[in-house]
């Protein structure tokens, strides 16, 4: 049994779809990778996994399980008993995400008080303890300090104190490193995989940092406009990309453009509400788009252990097939 | 925190010698002679003009007699009105519990009604209730409260006889003045449904002064709940798995309070603006119908006194909102 | 990083169609229906207002004895000669409003170009000048401010005098903060700007900048202050005159109307609803326009 497991899930915004018929699964103690340009729903996605999607977001889907439990049928009470104690999920801008109004030790402690319980002074040696987990230099005094006395790396190891205090099974971080210093970045990411190891947690990453993916992820995942266009083991991806969209992306990676021309990548944006074209999404930019591309969406080919969604899946040197 | 009081003490004060500058130069923009206005109708004689003159310092040249002036306002010397002959700040004091224990029950109607509607309303946003609470405070906002006094008295007074009509408590009870408040006198005094019939004279007053601050707490609420639930931190809030009432009354309200509170200490302005219309209607012995009562004497002392000491108390409460502000706010608390 | 090249291009968020600025602005005003329903009524309170010797079935002056505080038409004993009813002296109710609509709307009319005015030149002035003037200018509307917008008024008119010209003087002078300070702090916006800087090299005058090149920056929230405004002049007026501080009888003034009526209440009630209904419609309908005009004005809350 999967930790998690979607299948044909949906996210509609009125008439738009976010997030569109996506299946994926995560296992227990696996890192997956979701890489994407903005927009193509890599948030809105995980925010359904936490039941965070607000009206006039509507969520439809074949199965959306944690550890076999049905997330959409559970009644809403049983749910919240999972969020934030079984998963669990880190933001993108770590100085807007802490509430300015609490101090950092009420704000863990509250998570731990919800799920957990127990008395004042447990509490706080619990808090104590997760501070030191993240790599905060005198958690003592930490605990009374505001989040606006924090920085942006400080506020974001905060987040993840907050998002491990109850040990979740499943923790996503969505792009957790986008908002801060380049500095700091590699520390944030070295801090959750550590954790990851050595909670034995399964690991959501989401980034746009291709080769972050590729050193820590086992499995990726590739969006395009809400949907997954190619997914597999992060090494087989890597190197032998079957999907247009992924070979473009890492074609783009600086060391892969030596000699060649960066202009190789894919040109134009992700399509929005009013432009979505008929046929695949990517057509209007692929390189290897033909008339079919452009009036028929292709099928997800593949099994869910690696998927592609083309009509003409990419072989090994690179080239279309016929 | 001691720092952030200072600062806003020296801001203050010069606005305070500002106002004493703004009653000082009314007074003397009196078209006219001031002691001939005094004396109204009956007129002085050359002598007895000189005489005044010389007593009140008109013969002075201004700066000397706005130094005076202030001088004297610092030592809660205010004049004497020229009606009664009693100091001003003597008849102020006499009249002022009146005016608060009005003040006061309006802005807990205002703010328990116009506080629960504009979070529900912000809430539950786009539905009937929100259209409902947006509609009622922006007629409450437009408000001619004198009007909305006389026309809740001829329903509930003359119509359906639920409540007086008119001051703050029945003729045949006689209280004694200790506090100056009414509800705790009638409390503390042992006269059979004296307190009964005190609350039963203030609920129409406090309903028609709570209503325009009522409305503007609601649409502040509610627009400023609006913004803090769209906050990543609610987000986060939520994320922890928190009962969706503690993210709404712990994490949203905690921040959306800080501009209402601010609104809610400019509603004293308001207020007491109110109170003169609202006194003056429902024949509420305080300091607002004693105000323009005192302008129809032209009794330009009292008028004077009155506008620095209500001008006074507003900064006063302006001051202690912002103090207020920055225990709640931890951002600015912290600033130096 | 990975995505740049992916992404320069520009946002090609295909909007239905493009509109002009106006266009633009009366597709999300005329969206409102508080809005619109407000402008609807303003045109129809100006055209009574205009048309009053016109509209108005009975002079407003006119003292009918034989028809003392006469109920509205529907009521028992009413008449359709006087469809509101009469007051205490016999004088029809309807004609009075609908001259009342004339002074309240020239009140508003007054004040407000005269604080508007006036509040521009100042908010200018201490935007362009800054230093001690700005901080002179500044001082005095903080003070202004410090006092609630209507005893300031009735200390005003308790000074100069009770009459119609004095309110509306007053109710200029107390609206004036509001003014100075939007055009101040968008003059000190604008004159940080580069075409600002540049036109000062060149040598525009100081009078041309601020007229020419400031002014039209700072209109819409000037717009919407000056509309609401007008409704803030008409409840203080009302109030003035209520307070027997406006209008003097037997001016048709609506505030003081209901001041006459004050000894009736409890034997005709049309008296004291019909003026005040007046005032409440007329106050809310310049807020929703209000609202309305500062929702498509501000383009931070378009979609
Ligand atoms: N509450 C919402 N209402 C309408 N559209 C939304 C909402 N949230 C997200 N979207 C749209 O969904 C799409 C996917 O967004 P998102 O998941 O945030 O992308 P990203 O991959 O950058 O995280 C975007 O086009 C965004 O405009
Ligand atoms: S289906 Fe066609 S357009 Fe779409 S990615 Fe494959 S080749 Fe490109
Ligand atoms: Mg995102």
């Amino acid at each position: 049994m999967s930790l998690l497991q979607l299948d044909n899930l949906s996210v509609t915004f009125g008439q738009f779809k976010a997030v569109d018929n996506i299946s994926y699964k995560v296992e227990e103690g696996e890192v997956l990778g979701i890489v994407g340009e903005s927009g193509s729903g890599k948030s809105v996605s995980s925010l359904s996994i936490m039941g965070l999607i607000d009206f006039p977001g509507k969520i439809e889907a074949d199965t959306l399980s944690f550890d076999g439990q049905n997330l959409l049928s559970m009644p809403e009470k049983q749910r919240r008993k999972l969020t934030g104690s079984e998963i669990a999920m880190i933001f993108q801008d770590p100085m807007t995400s802490l509430n300015p109004c609490f101090t950092v030790g009420y704000q863990i402690i509250e998570a731990l008080k919800t799920h957990q319980g127990g008395s004042k002074k447990e509490l706080t040696k619990r808090a104590i303890e997760l501070l030191m987990q993240v790599g905060i230099p005198a958690p003592e005094t930490r605990l009374a300090a505001y989040p606006h006395q924090l920085s942006g790396g400080m506020s974001q190891r905060v987040m993840i104190a907050i998002a491990i205090a109850c040990n979740p099974r499943l923790l996503i971080a969505d792009e957790p490193t986008t908002a801060l210093d380049v500095t700091i970045q590699a520390q944030i990411i070295d801090l959750l995989i550590e954790l990851q190891r050595k909670k034995k947690m399964g690991l959501v990453l989401i980034t746009h940092d291709l080769a972050l993916v590729a050193e820590v992820a086992h499995r990726v995942i590739v969006m395009y406009a809400g949907q997954i266009v190619e997914s597999g083991p992060a090494a087989e991806v890597f190197s032998t990309p079957q999907h247009p969209y992924t070979q473009a992306l890492l074609k783009s990676l600086p060391e892969s453009s030596v000699g060649q021309s960066r202009l190789d990548a894919l040109s134009g944006v992700v399509p929005g509400v009013y432009d979505r074209p008929m046929g695949c999404l990517l057509s209007p930019r692929c390189p290897y788009a033909t008339d079919h591309c452009r009036s028929v969406e292709p099928s997800t080919q593949g099994t869910l252990e690696r998927q592609v969604k083309c009509h003409t899946p990419l072989d090994y040197e690179g080239r279309p097939t016929a | 925190m001691f720092q952030f009081i200072l600062r806003r003490l020296s801001l203050v004060i010069p606005t305070f010698f500002g106002i004493t500058l703004l009653t000082f130069t009314l007074i003397h923009m009196i078209p006219g002679d001031p002691i001939e206005v005094m004396a109204g109708e009956r007129g002085v004689s050359a002598e007895r003009h000189a005489m005044l003159s010389a007593e009140l310092g008109f013969d002075q040249p201004l700066y000397i007699q706005y130094f005076r002036y202030v001088g004297g306002v610092l030592q809660g010397d205010l004049g004497n009105s020229l009606v009664t002959r009693t100091p001003v700040l003597d008849e102020f004091l006499a009249l002022f519990p009146a005016t608060v224990e009005l003040s006061i029950c309006a802005a807990l109607f205002a703010i328990f009604i116009g506080l629960p509607a504009g979070i529900i309303a912000a809430v539950k946003r786009g539905t009937i209730f929100d259209h409902s609470v947006m509609t009622v405070s922006l007629t409450g906002y437009s408000m001619p409260i004198f009007w909305w006094a006389l026309l809740l008295m001829l329903i509930f007074s003359v119509n359906l006889g639920w409540t007086p009509v008119s001051g703050r408590i029945d003729v045949v009870y006689w209280i004694d003045n200790t506090t100056g408040f009414m509800l705790i006198d009638t409390w503390l005094s042992d006269e059979e449904g004296a307190f009964t019939s005190a609350v039963s004279h203030l609920i129409l007053p406090s309903i028609v002064l709570g209503t325009i601050p009522m409305a503007v707490i609601a649409r502040m609420t509610r627009s400023s709940m609006l913004e803090v639930l769209s906050e990543d931190y609610i987000r986060t809030a939520r994320s922890k798995g928190i009962a969706p009432w503690r993210v709404i009354v712990i994490h949203a309200l905690r921040n959306a309070l800080i501009p209402v509170i601010t609104v809610i200490g400019l509603q004293v302005g308001i207020l007491l603006s109110g109170a003169i219309l609202t006194e003056t209607v429902f024949a509420w012995p305080g300091i607002g119908k004693w105000l323009i009562e005192s302008i129809g004497r032209r009794d330009y002392p009292v008028v004077q006194g009155g506008i620095l000491i209500v001008a006074t108390i507003i900064i006063v409460v302006n001051l202690l909102v912002d103090i207020m502000y920055g225990v709640i706010n931890p951002r600015i608390r912290h600033s130096h | 990083m990975s995505t740049k090249q992916m992404t320069v291009a520009e946002e090609t968020m295909v909007a239905p169609v493009p509109r002009t600025p106006l266009q633009e602005f009366w597709h999300y005003f005329k969206s409102n229906k508080g809005a619109v329903a407000g402008l609807v009524f303003i045109v129809f309170i100006c055209f009574l207002a205009l048309f009053a010797d016109f509209v108005a079935p009975h002079s407003p002056s006119v003292q009918a004895r034989d028809a003392l505080l006469l109920p509205p038409a529907w009521l028992d004993g009413g008449s359709w000669h006087y469809f509101l009813g009469t007051d205490d002296v016999g004088r029809d109710i309807l004609s009075r409003l609908i001259h009342g609509a004339r002074l309240s709307i020239a009140v508003g009319i007054v004040s407000v170009t005269f604080s508007l005015f006036l509040g521009i030149l100042l908010g200018l002035t201490a935007g362009y000048c800054k230093g001690i003037i700005d901080t002179t200018i500044m001082r005095i509307i903080d003070i202004m401010l410090a006092m609630p917008s209507l005893l300031l008024a009735i200390a005003i008119v308790a000074i100069l005098g009770p009459s119609i010209i004095n309110a509306a003087l007053a109710i200029s002078i107390v609206s004036l903060p509001h003014y100075v300070r939007l055009t101040r702090a968008a003059t000190m916006t604008e004159m940080s700007r580069d075409y600002v800087t540049s036109s000062r090299v060149i040598g525009a005058s100081p009078l041309r900048l601020m007229f020419i090149c400031i002014l039209p920056n700072c209109l819409a929230p000037l717009i919407v202050q000056a509309t609401l405004g007008f409704s803030t002049a008409i409840l203080d007026m009302a109030a003035l005159g209520f307070l027997g501080l406006g209008a003097q009888p037997p001016t048709p003034e609506w505030g003081s109307m209901l001041a006459d009526a004050l000894q009736f209440v409890q034997r005709a009630w049309w008296v004291v609803t019909f003026p005040g209904v007046m005032i409440l419609i007329t106050v809310l309908a310049f807020n929703l326009m209000g609202d309305g005009l500062r929702d498509a004005l501000d383009p931070k809350l378009k979609q």
